[in-house]
């Protein structure tokens, strides 16, 4: 089972390492957005520190969100998704693996690129380190969630749209709790709650996500 | 030494055929479409005409005959809705997708209810019509899960793999339901916390909870007479060239 998700592992990092946009556009996305919020509100230091936490976090939803539909599309369009289903290693395997290389890719460069991130939006620096460390909990967390979706609307016509709609409700706690706890830490106040509540969130998407993704990806 | 295991009583596994799931359905709806009839206008006219003003809110606090009752079906139906997925995933029955599906519209107008007639109180009572507290927000969410459900079943082309995507959208959506009705005991809202509860002896006199206690049942036997209706059409949709439809007095006319 372990073999069956390393190899799993190993091939999708190898599609992403021949198509380096993969990794790149989503990165390109994130700062590109964060960078519309002061071109279009204002470029004040004093607003745009207020709701850095907040934008910061949308932000990073919205990454994700682009990237989660190609989870399963590209296997899918090809028939090796069907193959892979096939194998005689429980369907949550597939899916773990999936959505663990999806966070490589997508989440794990956006928390490297945080701290110049929050440079540019004026969020404190003492706030920058609860940043990161609610995206290290809150961006797995989004790439589980998004793997239910992403695999409910594999092979739907339309699905991209379709996929965030499903997916919005879902990542509401993650973003309050998420982004709540950075604003909280740019005050100087504790954070420990919110940090529990995003690592439950977490434990709880990782037991419970990969089986319904896995039985949502055999219909 | 053989034991027989508990099995599901027979009448489950019957409620599971169309054909005895029409018939029964067509003998209660006329039942139930009464008992709707009469639970709500009695609530209605009683509570918006004849209770007693509210001494602080003054009659503007009559609109709770409506908001209560359309927030508490608003999650009770989307848990029926899981619950009936879930019937279908574990057994297999095409009713229960059918009757999942039938809940989608009711629940999703019920949330809209609840939340249009909240807003309306809202501008009297505490001055503003929105606020981003925790059971505004997470009801909010449940109308956006309905809409994704109700999205989803439209998407998918195929009748039993639509049923069964959405049932899974929907059991996973019922992680929101403890959220929104527990939210004003974990958070600070401004929405006020629970009315009445199933144990305990209401804080409001009864002339005043009476006919609440109307309308919520009422409301119930709507739902249930609109679940009905709709299950029994889509049996009739799905069930198209059956023999037992053909020859039923429905659709050949009395003989």
């Amino acid at each position: 089972m372990i073999g069956f998700m390393l190899a799993i592992i190993r091939r999708d990092l190898l599609l992403v390492a021949r198509q380096p946009a993969e990794i790149i556009n989503p990165l390109v996305f994130f700062v590109l957005v964060i960078a519309m919020f002061p071109l279009g509100i204002s470029p004040e230091a004093s607003l745009l520190s207020q709701t850095a936490a907040g934008v910061i976090w949308v932000a990073a939803m919205l990454a994700t969100l682009l990237s989660l539909e190609l989870l399963f599309k590209l296997d899918h369009d090809d028939g090796s998704l069907e193959q892979l289903l096939l194998a005689p290693h429980p369907s949550w395997c597939l899916v773990l693996a999936k959505v663990f290389v999806h966070w490589l890719v997508s989440g794990l460069p956006l928390i490297l690129i945080s701290p110049l991130i929050a440079m540019m939006l004026f969020l404190p620096s003492e706030a920058i380190s609860t940043l990161m460390l609610s995206l290290l909990l809150g961006t797995p967390t989004l790439s589980l969630l998004g793997a239910i979706g992403a695999a409910l609307v594999t092979g739907v016509r339309g699905g991209g749209m379709l996929l965030t709609l499903l997916i919005l409700p879902l990542y509401v706690p993650v973003i309050i709790f998420g982004a709540s706890s950075v604003a909280a830490a740019a005050q100087g106040m504790p954070v420990d709650g919110y940090m529990a509540l995003l690592a439950a969130m977490f434990v709880f998407a990782l037991m419970i996500t990969p089986w319904a993704a896995g039985s949502a990806l055999k219909l | 030494m053989t034991q027989s295991s508990w099995r599901m009583p027979r009448w489950f596994h019957q409620m599971g055929s169309p054909k005895w799931f029409y018939n029964f359905g067509g003998l209660l709806q006329p039942w139930f479409a009464m008992a709707a009839f009469v639970l709500l206008t009695v609530g209605v006219v009683w509570g918006l005409a004849f209770a007693p003003a509210d001494y602080q809110q003054g009659n503007s606090f009559r609109i709770m005959y409506v908001h209560v009752p359309a927030a508490i079906l608003s999650q009770s139906v989307f848990l029926g809705m899981a619950v009936a997925g879930a019937i279908g995933l574990i057994w297999k029955m095409k009713i229960a997708f059918m009757v999942a599906r039938s809940c989608i519209a009711i629940g999703a107008t019920f949330t809209i209810i609840a939340l249009v007639t909240g807003a309306v109180w809202g501008k009297p009572t505490w001055g503003a019509y929105w606020v981003w507290d925790a059971r505004l927000t997470s009801t909010l969410v449940l109308l956006f899960l309905y809409a994704g459900v109700m999205a989803l079943n439209q998407a998918i082309s195929e009748r039993q793999i639509a049923g069964k995507a959405t049932a899974i959208l929907a059991i996973v959506g019922t992680i929101n339901i403890p959220i929104i009705k527990y939210s004003v005991e974990w958070w600070n809202t401004l929405h006020q916390s629970s009315s009445f509860t199933l144990t305990a002896k209401p804080s409001m006199p009864s002339e005043m909870y009476l006919p609440l206690l109307l309308m919520v049942l009422g409301s119930y036997f709507l739902f249930a007479l609109i679940v009905l209706i709709r299950t029994r059409a889509q049996i009739l949709q799905t069930q198209n060239g059956a023999s037992w439809l053909m020859q039923h007095q429905d659709v050949s006319g009395a003989q």
